[in-house]
């Protein structure tokens, strides 16, 4: 009996795991960051090189930064949702990071798409990005008012994501602005 | 034909004598004034995984980021950093997965002891089944085996009669 069914149970436990690794994607990678202090940055404004845009004068209130160029294709479609995100939204403060771009491709894609952005840092040359990890362009990262990082996203954000991710952050997170320790288990 | 073989071998020889403090990896140049940052950022460069293109390490990838990322390990090797610091720098920014050879703490304990238990059941597996097929064959015969082969034995000779 047991001759038989031995390898008929080491085959499903096989197939269980190939199944699993399937389904997973590769390209999601658990950033290091989420639970820690957002790096630090001290970045132009893409509007105003004399504005400086940086995670201290953010301090105090829960923020969203999307890192974002106007040489990533996906972005393009990403950037709809961010407006509409915005629209519906008023209260959501949409930190933009220009990811190794040009000031004038930077601004002229703003013009043209619609500007969701609170601020917007232009990281030419992409230094900034490396501090925050950043190996897909767009990617959108969830700080809370602490100043740590609290949630990531890798690619372009859909309406899935801002519905059953994003959005329910953002409200956990402002309801709970004392975020402390407490939050530190729950990731 | 002998000679300019000859003369070939001279040349490329010098070609790579003039190439030897310098590393080329896919367009950039990087200098360096000694043998043994050299060696350092090419065992860097190894070791890290590019995380875009994700089965390719830094020396290898082309990509935009993986150049990025060989820029920032040949300035850190500049300055003086060692390697440890390098690779902390690029873990805390993009986590264990950067790493080639992961490191061994309570998440890995499967990845790195996984083969040798595999290998240890297989071992007891094997053991036991070998033991099992000896028994087989040593098995003495039941009482009612004998009664059976006492009976054929007996219905051929009678036959023979």
């Amino acid at each position: 009996m047991w001759r038989y069914l031995l390898p008929l149970v080491a085959f499903i436990v096989l197939v269980v795991f190939l199944s699993v690794g399937l389904s997973l994607d590769p390209k999601k990678i658990p950033s290091p960051l989420i639970g820690k202090p957002a790096p630090t940055f001290s970045l132009p404004d893409l509007h105003d090189a004399e504005k400086i845009v940086s995670p201290e004068s953010m301090k105090g209130q829960v923020w969203v930064l999307n890192v974002w160029a106007s040489w990533c294709v996906s972005c393009r479609a990403e950037h709809s949702i961010l407006n509409e995100l915005v629209r519906s939204n008023k209260d959501i403060k949409l930190v933009g990071l220009n990811y190794k771009d040009t000031l004038w491709k930077g601004r002229s894609w703003l013009q043209q798409r619609g500007n969701p952005y609170y601020a917007n840092a232009f990281d030419k040359e992409g230094r900034v990005g490396i501090d925050w990890g950043v190996y897909g362009v767009p990617e959108t990262f969830v700080i809370d008012a602490e100043g740590y990082v609290r949630y990531k996203h890798t690619g372009p954000l859909n309406w899935q994501s801002v519905q059953q991710e994003l959005l329910p952050i953002l409200k956990e997170l402002s309801t709970k602005k004392q975020v402390g320790a407490k939050y530190e288990n729950h990731i | 034909m002998k000679i300019i073989s000859k003369f070939i071998s001279k040349f490329i020889f010098v070609l790579f004598l003039s190439f030897s403090s310098v590393v080329i990896s896919g367009v950039e140049v990087h200098e360096f004034s000694n043998k043994e940052d050299e060696q350092q950022f090419k065992t860097l460069i190894n070791e890290l995984r590019c995380l875009v293109c994700q089965n390719q390490n830094l020396a290898d990838s082309n990509a935009e980021l993986a150049q990025d990322l060989r820029k920032e390990v040949y300035q850190m090797i500049k300055s003086g950093q060692s390697s440890d610091e390098i690779v902390a720098f690029m873990v805390a920014r993009y986590g264990d997965f950067v790493l080639y050879k992961p490191p061994f703490k309570a998440q890995t304990y499967i990845l790195w002891i996984g083969p040798f238990v595999f290998l240890l059941l297989a071992v007891v597996f094997l053991f036991v089944f070998i033991k099992n097929k000896k028994t087989d064959k040593e098995k003495e015969m039941t009482d009612e085996e004998k009664q059976r082969a006492k009976l054929l034995i007996e219905s051929i000779s009678s036959e023979k009669d």
